[in-house]
């Protein structure tokens, strides 16, 4: 008679995961698996046809192109996330600890989201005038005599993707470092007063470890973005420069949808290694 | 029927009830007149020439309706070769008929049924704009434009009598400058990567028509000597790329442009001052109040040409309102409005009608315009005293150099194309 219950009880609770299991198929595995299937078939100029073949995967790593675009992808994604963290965690430690009524900081926060108001095409276009040879500017600089010659790197370059992606995403640092270290126990830092720490101590020593959670959530966020972008390089660079997203966005355009696919098998394969990396420093389920 | 037509039998049997079934062993004039305004063609193609003005003026002139589906050229080349059953009038340029006639989704139409046929441009025919011209490298039209007969798979050398597509809309391309900023002038494709230019150039990023943009600077600059522009070998693409490649990593290029938008606001912020474009784009940066110079240059023109084809699976009363529809277009109304835009027809001679004297001249004599020339929909153009870019009809289509091409390496080049862009 004890089987029964506890039989229902292994059906319900299949019951109860099932929608959620049934969602995560169809959409997420399934494409996944798809993708992972098709990178192995083989492309005409107009078709694709099932195929049980190495060459996208052979093509991939015997180009010395790959390598550099790969390598290009690892140092936007090293440089954005450096400097939105770096941002992100003096914008929250602002508004965690110096704006001392909660209304304040709600509406400041508030404030923070309001460029996502817009969508994120028209902020990342509306750089192009600003830095443009006779954007605004090189002419403010010129008319302040800093410079003679327009400054050429503001756009198309680098400099103007990586500017393009700080703005994008430093938000996403923002929220979860602001979310944790509100939740910081203040006793902990008079605590830390009291035993005679002084300010950056505190810092070093109590908020930043436990703040861990939230700057590593911050950093799948800006990395997974960066890494997958190809819009943003692309107009940013003027099409001068590469990355994987873009590779992938090439090779669709031109109806190579297996080596497409083999690129995006491999771009996921990175990421979840650099996230993989990344869990081994901190426990992000522990503070949930 | 493999493909649901437009609920001819089902409307009409609602409709008409059993004197449609009767119509369709007993087929009466009188029903098939009456059911024209039921018949819906599915025309898709690129923005040049899908136009809503079209479709609308074939509803008031023709009865049927007309469906636009405007694509960029790669969407294009996919959907005629992938889904044939998603079309009935495919608006193609001819490069993608070569790619897209061997897999049978179009078919063949016949010339006699063609009443403008005779008057169509030498160049849809026998190559020739002219009886003395020299044909151009590349994917010439009139090498795709014939098959053997109404199943021909295969491109013949000559009229034949079946056509693969009815030439409706083709121009010639050069590189667009900004004389305000470059002060003196332009005379050759070699032009492009002058470091005097560096960082102010730009081309666009569409492999098939880049990669012709680029071998008419090489050869111009007298680096490489091709055997056929259009129909590279691996090493002669190899070089091309290593030319260019070595000119982007010393700065040559501001920018890459892949859509319309992009080339006129390179141009229009002075962020480019010579680079590949089209001639509306030409056009949308001179409405801005910007100078602007479609240049002809020496070494001629690198030119496109596109035209109607017919979904293989389109027959009957379809087949025959799709052919009255090409007759349309070659009777002159379209070819006007297109003409008027910079473009030219297939049989200029009609559009004449439909056009004014002064614009006539403005666009195809290569005349002085009498008075201002404006566009179809109202924007002005040019004004008066103001001649056209290059000259007239024959001065421009009778210095083709090469025509947009797809060559046997293609793959190959795709390739290559890629890793220029990643380096």
């Amino acid at each position: 008679m004890a089987a029964t219950p506890l039989k229902n009880r292994h059906v319900l609770g299949w019951l109860m995961a099932l929608p959620l299991s049934v969602v995560l198929l169809a959409f997420l595995i399934a494409p996944i698996v798809m993708i992972a299937i098709v990178s192995f078939w083989g492309a005409t100029e107009f078709s694709i046809y099932p195929a049980f073949q190495f060459d996208n995967y052979e093509f991939l790593f015997g180009s010395p192109v790959t390598y550099k675009v790969f390598g290009a992808t690892l140092k936007y994604a090293l440089i954005t996330w450096a400097l939105t963290l770096a941002i992100g965690f003096t914008v929250a430690y602002f508004l965690a600890f110096h704006v001392r009524s909660l209304t304040m900081q709600i509406a400041l926060f508030l404030v923070c989201t309001i460029p996502f108001w817009t969508s994120n095409i028209i902020r990342m276009i509306s750089w192009i005038p600003f830095l443009g040879r006779n954007g605004i500017a090189n002419q403010t600089l010129i008319s302040w005599g800093v410079i003679d010659e327009p400054l050429e790197w503001l756009l198309y370059s680098d400099f103007s993707v990586i500017l393009a992606f700080v703005h994008l995403y430093t938000l996403f640092m923002v929220v979860p470092i602001f979310n944790t270290m509100m939740r910081i126990d203040k006793s902990l830092l008079e605590a830390a007063r009291d035993n005679g720490a002084n300010g950056f101590q505190t810092l070093v020593h109590v908020i930043l470890p436990l703040t861990k959670p939230g700057i590593m959530i911050g950093t799948i966020f800006v990395v997974t973005l960066v890494m997958g972008d190809f819009i943003t390089v692309r107009f940013m660079s003027g099409s001068q420069r590469a990355n994987v997203g873009r590779l992938i966005s090439n090779d669709i355009a031109l109806l190579q949808y297996p080596s497409a696919a083999a690129t995006a098998v491999v771009l996921l394969c990175t990421v979840l290694i650099v996230i993989a990396i990344l869990l081994r420093f901190v426990n992000i389920r522990k503070e949930l | 029927m493999a493909k649901p037509k437009v609920g001819y039998t089902r409307r009409s049997l609602l409709k008409a009830g059993g004197a449609a079934v009767a119509a369709t062993t007993l087929p009466a004039p009188m029903l098939w007149a009456q059911d024209t305004k039921d018949i819906v063609l599915r025309q898709f193609g690129t923005g040049v020439s899908n136009l809503n003005d079209v479709a609308k003026k074939v509803k008031e002139d023709l009865g049927f309706t007309l469906e636009m589906t405007a694509l960029d050229s790669d969407s294009v080349t996919q959907r005629a070769a992938t889904q044939p059953d998603s079309f009935d009038i495919a608006d193609i340029e001819y490069w993608i008929c070569k790619k897209v006639w061997p897999t049978g989704n179009l078919q063949a139409m016949d010339t006699s049924k063609i009443a403008n046929y005779d008057k169509i441009v030498g160049i849809f025919r026998s190559g020739k704009l002219t009886p003395d011209s020299e044909i151009a490298q590349g994917t010439a039209p009139h090498t795709v434009g014939f098959v053997d007969g109404p199943g021909g798979t295969s491109f013949a050398d000559e009229e034949t009598g079946w056509m693969t597509l009815i030439p409706t809309i083709y121009n010639a391309d050069t590189l667009g400058i900004r004389p305000d900023l470059i002060g003196r002038p332009i005379e050759t494709w070699a032009e492009l990567l002058n470091p005097e230019f560096k960082g102010k150039a730009s081309i666009l990023d569409i492999s098939s028509i880049g990669i012709m943009d680029m071998a008419m600077v090489c050869e111009a600059m007298g680096e490489i000597q091709y055997g056929d522009k259009g129909n590279m070998t691996r090493d002669e693409i190899d070089k091309t790329m290593a030319i260019f490649t070595e000119a982007k990593q010393n700065g040559q290029f501001r920018a890459f442009w892949k859509t319309f938008d992009e080339s006129v606001n390179l141009m229009a912020s002075g962020e480019v001052v010579i680079q590949s474009m089209w001639s509306p784009a030409i056009t949308a940066v001179k409405s801005r109040g910007i100078p602007c110079v479609y240049q002809p240059l020496k070494e001629g023109y690198r030119s496109w040409g596109g035209g109607i084809g017919l979904s293989s699976s389109l027959s009957g009363m379809e087949l025959d309102a799709a052919y009255d529809y090409i007759n349309w277009y070659l009777s002159g109304w379209v070819g006007g409005y297109l003409m008027r835009q910079g473009y030219y027809s297939a049989v200029p001679e009609t559009s004449k009608d439909f056009m004014t004297e002064n614009e006539w001249g403005y666009w195809f004599e290569g005349k002085e315009a009498t008075d201002v020339i404006t566009s179809p929909t109202g924007d002005k153009l040019a004004e008066a005293g103001e001649v056209r870019d290059g000259g007239s009809f024959y001065d421009r289509m009778g210095s083709v150099a090469c025509w947009n091409a797809v060559m046997d390496e293609n793959q190959y080049m795709v390739r290559k194309w890629n890793e220029f862009i990643a380096a």
